[in-house]
């Protein structure tokens, strides 16, 4: 049994370490916000929250997430400013990706709540849209650091 | 989305609705309470609750099919569209094949094309039969009655009804054959932006893709099973040996078994059947052409243009007059395997009892669904029942659903559900790709650099072979031509070259590979307006011509092509001067209905080789427009993915087989080399095409077309990466 705290819940899973955590979240917690795209770390579809930081799931085992805060996108509240500022500016097409996306742009808006163009750029720039959203997503980015300072004032 | 109400529940609520009967000459608008046993998933629904349900049978793949639909029939009805409206993805019925291409099937730019105008006249039918029950209520002239919102008003009287009060009543009245439309100006909805009813829930992680169907979202699955399965490495390689037995030691592993496919691992959840399947060792034979890789593809097709293949068009004496011009220009041009790798990667979740056969999954193509689990399970066709969830991309790789029948293969088998999930290295090396094509054109201009002939020959593999060979008459499929010509009165409108050339010949080769191909947006239409559009520009070279002037000289009596390119050319400054060192190239192409023309400006390092794009600019005609928003992302899109192909992307080969296998040897354009991208619509009254796929086809040429302007050297193959440049510019 292995114990994991995801969005503020704790879960018991019969599950063996080595287990990619993508697939406990997806197969044994049901949470299927997190999706799974290639399986190696490159895409971005599987990010989630690791003690605050952005991870990839599919790439780190449930045992190194063991006793850790995991925040998936089902954790990440409905009025945060980037999941707001992805229904503003209709960012995903096929949707797939976003998931991930948000919560990598989560994670680094909090680490970094005004980042320049260039910064936003190289951030995002191991991410993989199929559908070709990169511009919405920095109009989405943009929008969400506006919305955290006018929600800051 | 709620997926579908059973009949039982919909039985039960009473109302007006309508929907359509497709023959193969048409459709014909139906009340369902005309029919005997009527089927619920027809197109609107109007119930004494005041609510319009609309059930739409295309696929979302993001294109945003569902809203834009829905707008169509929703505004021609005089719906509230916040406060009535709900929206439904229809199950495989009839009632949703396109009455264009006659089956259920999203592709081919045709949802709108198909459907513009049996939704509009449902949703006036509606509207009209609603504001006849009224009228006859109040004993006044129909005349007297407007549809406002949800309500029938009479004025004079100072009295309304809402559709809801209204719609048993209506439905008890005949459907008008020919009702009448709104005018442009009356429109509540279309042509005005409407958000996209499929962006909150996918923003908030409620949407359901099909991998992500499961025991917790459907309770039928309950005891369902994982499967992954061990595929060919090599096209047309059969197992020798698997260690079946560690494979089954693999704890959650339930059971493991051979199929057509290769040999399925079945467990308890995806880790353990991915375990097991690591454990089967496989060890495959050689296949079908253990020599083939990227060199031996690109030789052999290079090679087929000398050998002889089918007439496919000839107009005039292109070879006379040809060899008679003033000028004369020959060139040959590759566009190698391109591949879709849809963000989900393929799956399908299928559940066969005794008397019906459930599958769930992302597929663009309902109608094929039905008829391979029908097949497999000799179920009668009413018996398939086709949940589609929404598509985490398609770009018509979900149109061929190769990944249905094996999930109701071992679910049958198994007696239990089942959902198979390809891995990304399944999706990518299993994917059936852009068919790679060669090509060589010869052309002739005049004293006054007028074209006066166009000689093509060009190699592809058969996209139809595999699938369907029947669809090839006379060597010719149609399907790899697409953008340089097409079959007589087909449904996808302008597909053939669309300069006025006097002599015109077209030759195809169908290349002898085993390589499987299919539909990639837009199908040939990228890899044919690439040669067309790159040919043209070396033709404008050879006649001293600026290549804006030369296409509208050979456009001239193709409005809707020279409006393109006239409004690209002015919103890109065509003609001004660019900053030094940088290039500019144009192209256009029309197709599936539309056009559209492309600017692109970029810059080659010319000490690496790389290509930096600065700006691309779109110009667009596609007719009415619906819902302006996805419009231009579609281009977007369509444009961003097209820079992939022209500047990265092309598949590997290797003994016989698909060496690439994932995003770390596959490049896909990241955001850092995405440039700004300007789209223009065209004002247009002509018919309704298709988007969907128009962001594709002229980008890669007009990336080629402004490498030329910026440093002089023809690059006759894609993708333009690189080392490819480096060696251009060296032998320049």
């Amino acid at each position: 049994m292995i114990s994991l705290n995801v969005n503020g819940k704790n879960y018991a899973v019969d599950v063996s370490d080595d287990v990619p955590l993508l697939w406990v979240l997806r197969d044994y917690l049901k949470l299927t916000g997190t999706k799974y795209s290639c399986g190696i770390g490159e895409c971005g579809s599987c990010t989630v929250h690791i003690n605050g930081k952005a991870e990839r799931s599919c790439a780190i085992s449930v045992k190194e997430a063991k006793g850790k805060k995991i925040t998936t996108i089902e954790g990440l509240p409905e009025n945060h400013p980037v999941k707001k500022a992805w229904i503003q500016e209709q960012v995903p097409q096929c949707g797939y990706c976003q998931p991930g996306v948000m919560m990598q742009v989560a994670a680094f808006l909090s680490e970094k709540p005004a980042p320049s163009a260039d910064q936003i750029i190289s951030k995002m720039d191991d991410v993989i849209c199929r559908c070709g959203t990169y511009l919405r997503m920095k109009k989405g980015i943009q929008t969400a650091v506006q919305m955290t300072r006018k929600e800051g004032k | 989305m709620n997926p579908t109400i059973s009949r039982r529940s919909f039985l039960k609520i009473t109302g007006l609705t309508i929907g359509i009967s497709v023959t193969p000459f048409g459709y014909t608008l139906l009340n369902a309470a005309e029919v005997k046993d009527f089927n619920p998933n027809v197109w609107l629904h109007i119930t004494s609750d005041n609510k319009v349900t609309i059930y739409i049978g295309n696929s979302e793949m993001g294109q945003g099919v569902l809203t834009a639909q829905s707008m169509i029939i929703a505004d021609e009805l005089e719906a509230d569209w916040k406060k009535q409206v709900q929206i439904r993805q229809g199950e495989n019925k009839d009632a949703f094949k396109s009455p264009l291409l006659g089956a259920q099937i999203t592709v081919a730019s045709a949802s709108m094309r198909g459907f513009y105008e049996p939704l509009r006249k449902a949703g006036a039918a509606g509207r009209a039969m609603l504001v006849k029950a009224a009228a006859e209520t109040w004993k006044v002239p129909e005349s007297e009655c407007k549809a406002v919102l949800g309500t029938v008003k009479h004025d004079k009287s100072n009295r309304s009804l809402t559709y809801g009060q209204l719609c048993e009543k209506a439905s008890k009245l005949e459907v008008p054959k020919d009702p009448l439309l709104k005018k442009e100006e009356e429109f509540r909805y279309m042509g005005k932006p409407m958000p996209r009813v499929d962006v909150p829930e996918k923003v908030r992680a409620k949407a359901v893709y099909g991998l992500d169907v499961n025991d917790g979202n459907v309770k039928e699955l309950k005891g369902m099973l994982y499967a992954v399965i061990a595929r060919p490495p090599a096209y047309g390689a059969k197992p020798q040996s698997f260690d079946q037995k560690a494979a089954e030691q693999v704890k959650g592993v339930v059971k493991v078994m051979q199929i057509p496919m290769g040999i399925a691992v079945c467990a308890t959840s995806t880790d353990a059947a991915l375990k097991g399947k690591d454990a089967l060792k496989v060890q495959w034979d050689k296949g079908a052409l253990p020599d083939m890789d990227n060199a031996y593809i690109e030789k052999l097709m290079m090679a087929d243009l000398d050998k002889p293949g089918a007439k496919v068009h000839e107009a005039g004496d292109a070879k006379k007059a040809i060899s008679e011009a003033a000028k004369k220009v020959e060139a040959t041009y590759y566009v190698p395997c391109v591949a879709h790798t849809t963000m989900e990667p393929l799956n399908a979740t299928a559940y066969v009892q005794a008397d019906r056969c459930d599958v769930w999954s992302s597929n663009q193509n309902l109608t094929t669904c039905q008829d391979m689990a029908a097949g497999i399970t000799k179920l009668p066709p009413d018996k398939i029942h086709i949940h589609t969830t929404f598509l985490g991309c398609g770009l018509g790789r979900r149109a061929f659903p190769d990944f249905v029948p094996e999930a109701v293969m071992i679910s049958k088998a198994l007696e239990k559900p089942v959902k198979v999930m390809w891995t990304r290295e399944d999706d990518i090396k299993h994917d059936r790709f852009r068919a790679p094509m060669t090509h060589r054109i010869q052309g002739g201009l005049d004293a006054q650099g007028q074209m006066i002939g166009w000689s093509h020959k060009t190699s592809c593999v058969s996209i139809m072979k595999p699938v369907n060979p029947q669809a090839i008459k006379d060597g010719v499929d149609y399907y790899c031509l697409w953008g340089l010509w097409d079959a007589p009165n087909s449904p996808h409108w302008n597909a053939r070259i669309q300069y006025e050339i006097p002599n015109l010949y077209i030759e195809l080769f169908l290349a002898d590979l085993p390589v499987l191909c299919w539909p990639w947006r837009a199908v040939q239409n990228g890899p044919n307006a690439y040669a067309i559009e790159c040919f043209i520009d070396e033709l404008a070279h050879a006649a001293g011509k600026d290549p804006l002037e030369f296409r509208l000289q050979n456009l001239k009596n193709n409005k809707r092509a020279t409006r393109v390119l006239q409004t690209v050319a002015e919103k890109a400054g065509w003609g001004k001067p660019i900053p030094k060192g940088q290039g500019r190239g144009i192209a256009q192409h029309g197709c599936f209905g539309s056009w559209v023309a492309q600017v692109v400006d970029l810059s080659v390092d010319e000490k690496t080789g790389k290509i930096k794009v600065h700006k691309v600019v779109a110009a667009v005609d596609c007719g009415p427009v619906v819902n302006p928003g996805p419009l231009v992302e579609q281009i977007e899109g369509g444009n961003i993915m097209a820079l992939s192909t022209a500047l990265k992307e092309e598949v590997k080969f290797a003994k016989g087989g698909v060496a690439t296998s994932n995003f770390d040897n596959y490049p896909i354009i990241r955001m850092s080399e995405v440039p700004e991208i300007e789209v223009h619509m065209v004002k247009s009254t002509d018919k309704i095409g298709g988007i969907g796929e128009l962001g594709i086809p002229a980008v890669a040429p007009a990336v080629a077309n402004a490498v030329f302007n910026a440093t002089g050297a023809r690059i006759r193959r894609i993708p333009l990466t690189p080392d490819i440049v480096l060696a251009a510019l060296k032998s320049k």
